[in-house]
């Protein structure tokens, strides 16, 4: 909502957003289709030609730049859809979006078990 | 009379269907995860239930942004899982229950929620997963489920408020359900997790601990966060706790703690699982013990 203060680092994924990324959106749920996971492979240009992709989102896309895409109106859950073609998880897809390896990215969540209680078995 | 005998809780990660794929349940990472099912398995196996009542958010497999409801009520003989987009092997279609589906759907209408019906509704891994989980030697699990889902993708988002009091709307609609049936709730998602933005990878053990100490005794406490306070606490996907929160309103007033496992991480995720139960549900645990001693 416009009048709540942002949260840093973080985006809410609202009606401009969705409005702004629904091509991309599109593109990323086709994806749920082998088919067409497939037809991407194949020829990615002429694939993505078929949604009204920005300018912008296709530079995103044609760069595998997740923030880039974000910002262009992508949505996570809908992303993460096109990353697994590229055999990419939520790990990879993180470690991207904070400037930090793959490795260091699975350490920073490991860490963050640093002092919890775990509890198992109640 | 139908009885509502309690509820599970778990989080929900696709990975999780990765790590059965591969058989990994034992390896040192993901066991945590999955040592938190057999105590859920026992308690199922004492209150056998008939019916399972699921709140739960699809994640771009069933709805997309072209028709996005708040709450969307399944009414479908079945409900079959498909591909999410990378091609894992699909869990068990789950067996529906449009009788029971409809009588909810009659309640909630009458208590004012504006719901969309859907007489065909695919689940994706946010259902599938905790069934297979709750049931890994069954195909379909030996159940007939209602699946309620939640719109936690595009803001605007049902508040916490409202969850809660949906999930209370689906309780009464519960308790003068005239068959007799026995009828456990499921809430999926969380805890904690934000997969998206330069703030990626956080979660907050604190807010959890929050979520799971008073989700039993004093739900509305977790009603009192705004949607953005929800989104600054747990992260932009740990807003999946509106799911807990409806499914805690959905088993009626009381709940007592049966057992719970929280882990971090599983993916991004500060892994939870949680059972509850009702005083109809610790009655008929209690006839079980009963029943094996003598």
């Amino acid at each position: 909502m416009a009048s709540s203060k942002p949260i840093p680092g973080t985006h809410i994924f609202d009606g401009d957003a969705a409005r702004k990324g629904y091509a991309l959106n599109a593109l990323c749920f086709s994806f749920n289709d082998a088919k067409n996971r497939q037809a991407f492979l194949d020829d990615e240009e002429a694939y993505c030609a078929k949604f009204p992709l920005t300018p912008e989102q296709k530079a995103a896309v044609a760069e595998r730049n997740v923030l880039k895409m974000m910002a262009a109106g992508g949505n996570i859950y809908y992303l993460a859809k096109l990353a697994g073609i590229f055999g990419l998880n939520v790990q990879d897809v993180g470690a991207q979006q904070t400037g930090m390896t793959v490795d260091a990215f699975k350490q920073m969540l490991l860490d963050q078990a640093v002092g919890v209680k775990e509890t198992a078995h109640g | 009379m139908a009885e509502i005998l309690g509820g599970f809780f778990s989080s929900h990660v696709p990975a999780i269907g990765g790590a059965i794929a591969r058989k990994a349940q034992a390896e040192p990472y993901w066991s945590p995860f999955f040592d938190a099912w057999p105590p859920v398995r026992e308690w199922l196996g004492k209150v056998k239930p008939t019916t399972i009542v699921a709140f739960y958010n699809d994640h771009g497999l069933n709805f997309f942004l072209d028709k996005m409801p708040t709450f969307a009520v399944g009414a479908a003989p079945s409900y079959a899982n498909a591909d999410e987009g990378w091609g894992l092997p699909l869990f068990p279609t789950v067996q529906g229950h449009p009788e029971l589906s409809w009588h909810i759907i009659e309640q909630l209408v009458e208590d004012e929620f504006d719901i969309t019906t859907c007489q065909e509704m695919l689940c994706d891994h946010a259902l599938s997963i905790p069934m297979v989980l709750a049931w890994p030697d069954h195909a379909p699990a030996p159940v007939r489920v209602v699946p309620i889902t939640i719109n936690t993708v595009q803001h605007p988002l049902p508040s916490a408020k409202r969850c809660l009091a949906l999930g209370r709307s689906v309780a009464k609609a519960l308790a003068n359900w005239g068959a007799d049936e026995r009828i456990v709730v499921m809430g999926t998602g969380g805890l904690s997790h934000q997969l998206d933005g330069e703030r990626a990878g956080f979660m907050n053990p604190e807010y959890d601990a929050f979520c799971l100490d008073n989700l039993s005794k004093d739900p509305d406490a977790l009603t009192r966060h705004s949607v953005h306070e929800i989104v600054e606490l747990a992260g932009t996907q740990g807003v999946e706790i509106l799911n807990w929160i409806a499914a805690r309103g959905a088993m009626g007033q009381t709940a007592s703690e049966v057992s719970r496992t929280y882990h971090i991480p599983i993916s991004n995720t500060a892994a939870s699982v949680l059972v509850l139960e009702t005083e109809a549900g610790q009655r008929a645990g209690q006839a079980k013990e009963t029943a094996a001693a003598a």
